[in-house]
């Protein structure tokens, strides 16, 4: 196990450091000049000039690429343009709201589509079949955004069981934060847990025709274990893999939510400072994002040694 | 040989008859199976591959697949106990401890997700209860038992680093673990190397005689009969066609189609002849033959034999499906 952790991180570290190259190259590829948004109104040349020279906008590419990443190694994300708060402050501010959101969706679309995708296989050709595969290309069809304003209207407004908008820090106080979280989570984790439903249902479906799970009957376990114990961890690979996967496009999606339900999130940073032409603040936002999607992927490759031993000695 | 009349009777299957799904609607599979195992007997059920053999094993622990076999009647007692009486509840009491089995494939019977040595320890702590540590020592002695060399280091092993053979062996140790009184073992050998196929056999023997278990060897192979068991049940179509001491049966079959069994077993000495074989081929569930289900194959057939046969006693603890049981000379194994 620690060798394939090793391994995986040989391979993350020089890939983080791609990713940040890209970040930073993306926005010097941005139509728009900084400096003429920060010079103020009717700037003459000079100005521009000016704050040309002060952001070092006129040093080559890796030039500025190397200032920028050198701060990065130290946890120095550089400065935001208009408010001069540090970029490292403000993502980390907003980092829990982001976070606790991808967790509770990512927790809706386990359990959601692994008790779905499991009872699906567990009766095929039966009326539950049927009615998990219609919910689950439903669930894949339907954009999330208009999932969360049909929940808001419903259980929101009309119903009025959960807060519309806003966000309550967990240490504030935990039955808040997750009632304010609970319609952003669902609305997007429903389409992952459609997509994590048929993944299970597929593995699922082939793993209980196996012999070790009739062997596993025949020990006298109930089924419960038969099916939830010898039959899912066989069946996991998959099923993990398309929850990596998913999570990288959750992630994506928080921008929009946190829009539509009012969460001080990253993407509720990122969305401003790319109207604002925040520059730094835009590459800081994305450099963690894509660290998360990093440590996702190799949080989902370690697992794969859990499940199948075989591919920890490979 | 024993004689089996002295022994009590572990397990009874009488009269059953079991049911598949088909193409055809619930085909009959097996139909009035009548056959008992006796205490510390190992008793042999012979016959090709869709004479029922194996799904007879199944229904005695209630593993028919869910939707696609039931039990339709008969009854199925161990010790006295009506086995398909029970909840499904008390049937998971049965399974794995008192009654275990022992299946055809060791490559996909063990489960390639956990280590052997806990695959084991979970039979044991489901049955008998106790700490891990217990149930652990339980499984490395038992690994030990069936000759698993370094057996505490190799509980720890996954499947795929254990060959066929040794993951045979430790089905069987799993099978033993909980000392049941009954043993299935279904094609136990037929995915092994024929030198391994020795070995296993001979555990299964040494395992039985340690134990004090009845085994129920479930086989195509009469060579396999001939190694370990005391009595055969010859099953063809779904039905037993002839039972008797192994002795007995292999020296005076009587019974056309245990004739042809005992023919097309491979001899020593008999190299550069022709196995022989019996032509044709079972016959499907949907349409089996009104009388004797083996006439439309067999060689001595007779008008008669349009009319369903019983099964008949020809000698004491010696019973045939042939209406010319007595009449006919068959060969036995050579």
């Amino acid at each position: 196990m620690l060798g394939l952790l090793a391994r995986r991180l040989a391979f993350t570290v020089p890939m983080l450091v791609v990713v940040s190259f890209c970040v930073f190259s993306l926005i010097v590829l941005v139509p728009g000049d900084p400096a003429v948004a920060l010079a103020g109104e009717n700037p003459d040349p000079e100005q521009i000039a000016a704050v040309r020279e002060r952001l070092g906008l006129d040093d080559p590419f890796l030039v500025q690429f190397w200032h920028w990443f050198s701060g990065v190694l130290q946890g120095d994300l550089g400065q935001s343009l208009f408010s001069s708060q540090s970029v490292a402050a403000a993502v980390f501010s907003r980092l829990p709201a982001t976070l606790s959101l991808a967790l509770l969706s990512l927790a809706v679309a386990l359990v959601l589509g692994v008790a779905v995708g499991v009872l699906a296989a567990m009766r095929p050709g039966t009326w539950i079949d049927r009615v998990a595969t219609f919910a689950a290309s439903l669930g894949v069809a339907v954009p999330y955004f208009w999932v969360g304003m049909i929940l808001v209207l419903l259980f929101a407004i009309n119903l009025t069981i959960f807060p519309a908008v806003g966000y309550v820090p967990l240490t504030e106080n935990p039955l808040q934060w997750f009632l304010h979280l609970f319609l952003p989570a669902t609305a997007l984790g429903l389409a992952p847990a459609a997509v994590i439903a048929r993944q299970t249902r597929a593995g699922m479906t082939g793993v209980l025709r196996e012999d070790y799970v009739r062997t596993a009957t025949a020990k006298g376990l109930p089924p419960a274990r038969v099916v939830g114990q010898h039959a899912l961890k066989n069946a996991a690979v998959p099923v993990v893999t398309a929850f990596g996967l998913e999570a990288s496009r959750l992630i994506g999606g928080t921008v929009v939510i946190e829009q539509l339900f009012a969460l001080p999130g990253l993407g509720n940073l990122a969305y401003t400072s790319v109207f604002a032409r925040d520059f730094p603040m835009v590459q800081g936002v994305l450099l963690v994002v894509a660290a998360l999607v990093l440590l996702i992927n190799l949080l989902v490759d370690l697992s794969y040694g859990y499940f199948n031993p075989r591919i920890r000695q490979s | 040989m024993s004689a089996p009349a002295t022994t009590s009777t572990l397990l009874g299957v009488s009269d059953l008859r079991v049911e598949f799904a088909t193409d055809h609607g619930w085909s009959t599979v097996v139909a009035g199976t009548t056959f008992s195992v006796g205490e510390h007997e190992i008793v042999g059920l012979v016959g090709e591959s869709g004479s029922g053999k194996t799904v007879t094993g199944l229904s005695v622990l209630g593993l028919l697949p869910r939707g696609v076999g039931r039990v339709a009647s008969g009854s199925v007692t161990l010790g006295g106990r009506d086995l398909l009486g029970l909840s499904e509840r008390e049937l998971r009491s049965v399974r794995g401890n008192e009654v275990a089995m022992v299946f055809q494939e060791p490559m996909t019977s063990l489960n390639p997700a956990f280590r052997i040595g806990d695959q084991i320890a979970e039979t044991v702590r489901l049955h008998r209860g106790g700490s891990r540590r217990a149930a652990r020592d339980r499984a490395v002695e038992v690994l030990d038992l069936v000759g698993i060399p370094h057996a505490r280091r190799r509980a720890d092993d996954y499947p795929h680093e254990f060959s066929g053979g040794m993951r045979q062996r430790a089905m069987i140790a799993m099978a033993v673990s909980c000392e049941p009184s009954l043993l299935i073992a279904d094609e136990p050998t037929t995915a092994l190397d024929v030198t391994i196929q020795a070995q296993v056999l001979e555990l299964l023997a040494s395992m039985q005689a340690e134990l004090g278990m009845s085994v129920l060897l479930v086989t195509h192979d009469l060579g396999v009969v001939a190694e370990v068991c005391e009595r055969v049940v010859v099953m063809y179509a779904g039905q037993v066609v002839e039972q008797a001491d192994v002795g007995e049966l292999f020296d005076h079959p009587r019974h056309p189609y245990t004739e042809g069994l005992l023919a097309a077993m491979p001899q020593l000495g008999s190299r550069g002849h022709r196995l022989p074989s019996i032509p044709g081929r079972t016959p499907e569930p949907w349409a089996m033959p009104p009388g004797c289900r083996f006439a439309p194959r067999c060689e001595y057939a007779l008008p008669a034999c349009e009319e369903p046969p019983p099964l008949l006693t020809t000698r004491p603890d010696h019973l045939s499906r042939c209406l010319r049981h007595d009449e006919l000379t068959l060969r036995g194994a050579r």
